[in-house]
């Protein structure tokens, strides 16, 4: 939760704008992933799942650019076959967390009073418990499929989501022109529909675009742990994990699918905070 | 002017703390129902799994003995309120893997995790601050600009990668730590570390756009006009002025850090809350589930009070807005 709440947080200084140049690069970088998604088997040099025992534990080099694991598989086939499970987790996790958390921060924002005490309070609840624990908790309950996975790690952000949305529903409502709104006479349902959601949406589509980033490294964390999805699927945790059996030997296994986390999360951090330095609200 | 007054300011205080003391109650208990829900939502029949093998014959006798014993033979509702009595007495059951006291476990398991939160507090606070301060100092236009990108970076980068690379360099290449254990302090400074670097990266962000947001204000202007250097302005105006939001930011991070440290004790093979968590649920170790989370959830509410209390003495302005409502 610290981290969406920090990566929230900007200065008001307009000189502290995402340069342009770094957001055309996020946007190629996450194109490129997206390429990685719709098509691996175009990109990917080799089989992912070619086991080939006389190139077995190679470095990185020309004929298998990342190196190739312990039974000769290539590693950036393997990284690049991993994209699709590993973004798409990521990817609807957010959907899940920024639904239902824009739905409770809507709801406590707008009605406040003791619709607002109570929500608040169950919020509370839920940020008591780290969200990585939070998550596995629910994969313990929902089991580890690629889908519960998603499902767990999306419940364990619904807090930290309401809380933000609900920060920014405060701020809309103390615009004048909501005010002037409700003084003419509009009914509470046009007043949310017409008025308040409108300005809702850009900060809200700017968190979900870093909260993408949060539930990237939460799942990768889990999968790393060995409660994400089973055997032979592979998304970029669980080949970080399979890397620290040959850590002393062979440390490109272990250490590109991180860089490969680590360069989506920043892609999309950059995008994201592009998207607030035009969308949020002041 | 009366109302700065320090008599009226603390019985201020002492009333927005009863609030929140208040409010922290029906949070404590919903807290210690999660612990309580989570654990019987999972799959499973726990005396089943106890007695081993799932699907063999078990003696039906010895298992409604065990059944008894762990009380699951009860409506829910008496479970539920047998499981409120026995925390308040402190008693959270017993282990179903080693049958030992579960608060012994914890308590066990408490202290390398806090000594392991303790220090990665410290340094994450240390550089984060250092760096954001140092950042708003520096003359160097290139200093700052990597200043300013660092956090974000700080922030992406996975704790797993972040630990595995630690150990290849500084265990495997270079042999400064021992790789795996938790003796002497050598083995903190890795998983510390590791637990450290998004935290600074947190803390430098927001303190970092605070400052940036801070500058512009006109008690800044003010300090310069009166002759101030640049770093007693930063240090003594801004800082002060931006200090509250890294305060809360550092109060909700205990929580991740003690029970967070999942992945940093799995790699350095350190014992901990978080270890004790992951291998209660591999093995469906119910009580010593139930009881971490019960201790995290309510570490976290009674840290967040402390936060609370700390902001009345951090930003006196929290106060005064409580007397005009």
């Amino acid at each position: 939760m610290t981290l969406l709440t920090a990566l929230q947080r900007r200065s008001d200084d307009p000189r502290r704008r995402m340069p342009p140049a770094a957001v055309t690069m996020a946007v190629l970088v996450l194109l490129t992933m997206l390429a990685c998604v719709l098509v691996p088997g175009l990109l990917a040099p080799h089989p992912p799942d070619a086991v080939v025992p006389e190139a077995a534990l190679l470095p990185p080099g020309p004929g298998h650019l990342l190196g190739t694991d312990e039974l000769g598989r290539d590693l950036l086939s393997r990284i690049i076959h991993g994209s699709r499970l590993s973004l798409v987790v990521g990817a609807a996790a957010t959907l899940l967390a920024l639904a239902a958390g824009s739905l409770v921060g809507l709801v406590s924002g707008l009605f406040g009073g003791i619709v607002d005490a109570v929500l608040m309070r169950v919020v509370d609840i839920m940020l008591a418990f780290p969200a990585l624990l939070l998550a596995l908790g629910a994969v313990a309950v929902l089991g580890s499929s690629p889908t519960r996975l998603a499902v767990a790690v999306g419940v364990s952000n619904i807090a930290t989501f309401a809380r933000l949305v609900r920060g920014d529903v405060l701020r809309v409502r103390a615009r004048p022109y909501i005010k002037a709104a409700t003084v003419s006479g509009v009914r509470p349902a046009r007043l949310l529909l017409r008025h308040v959601l409108p300005n809702i949406g850009g900060p809200a589509l700017s968190l979900a675009v870093l909260g993408f980033g949060v539930a990237m490294l939460e799942s990768s964390s889990l999968s790393f742990l060995g409660f994400g999805p089973s055997p032979p699927a592979a998304d970029w945790g669980i080949l970080a994990a399979a890397g620290r059996a040959n850590l002393a030997e062979a440390w490109w296994l272990s250490t590109f699918p991180g860089v490969a986390v680590a360069v989506t999360v920043l892609a999309t951090t950059a995008l994201g905070r592009a998207a607030q330095d035009r969308l949020a609200v002041q | 002017m009366w109302r700065t007054r320090p008599g009226d300011r603390s019985g201020i205080r002492w009333r927005m703390l009863r609030r929140r003391l208040l409010s922290a109650v029906p949070v404590l208990l919903g807290v210690v129902t999660v612990a309580f829900g989570i654990v019987h939502m999972i799959p499973g029949d726990p005396v089943q799994i106890m007695l081993g093998t799932g699907g063999a014959f078990v003696d039906p006798e010895r298992e409604a003995v065990l059944r008894h014993e762990l009380r699951l033979d009860r409506p829910l509702p008496d479970q539920y309120l047998a499981f409120l009595a026995a925390l308040l007495r402190g008693d959270l059951g017993k282990s179903l893997q080693t049958g030992e006291p579960v608060t012994a476990l914890v308590a066990e398991a408490a202290g390398p995790s806090l000594a392991l939160a303790g220090t990665a507090l410290v340094l994450g606070l240390l550089l984060g601050a250092g760096g954001a301060v140092l950042g708003e100092l520096t003359r160097s236009r290139l200093l700052r600009a990597m200043l300013s990108r660092l956090p974000v970076l700080a922030m992406a980068l996975p704790a797993y990668w972040v630990a595995t690379l630690l150990l290849q360099v500084f265990s495997f290449r270079l042999g400064l730590v021992p790789a795996l254990g938790s003796t002497g302090p050598g083995a903190t400074v890795l998983p510390a570390v590791t637990l450290a670097l998004p935290l600074a990266g947190v803390v430098a962000h927001v303190l970092g756009s605070g400052l940036r947001t801070a500058d512009r204000e006109s008690y800044v202007l003010m300090a310069r006009a009166k002759g101030a250097t640049r770093a007693r302005v930063v240090l003594r105006h801004m800082l002060r002025n931006t200090a509250v939001p890294v305060v809360t930011l550092s109060g909700t991070t205990v929580g991740s850090l003690l029970g967070g440290g999942v992945v940093a004790e799995t790699i350095f093979g350190r014992p901990g809350l978080g270890r004790l968590i992951v291998n209660a649920l591999q093995n469906h170790d119910y009580p010593v589930l139930q009881g971490v989370a019960a201790f995290l959830g309510i570490t976290m509410v009674v840290i967040s009070l402390i936060v609370d209390v700390a902001y009345t003495y951090l930003d006196p302005r929290v106060v005064s807005a409580a007397v005009w409502k």
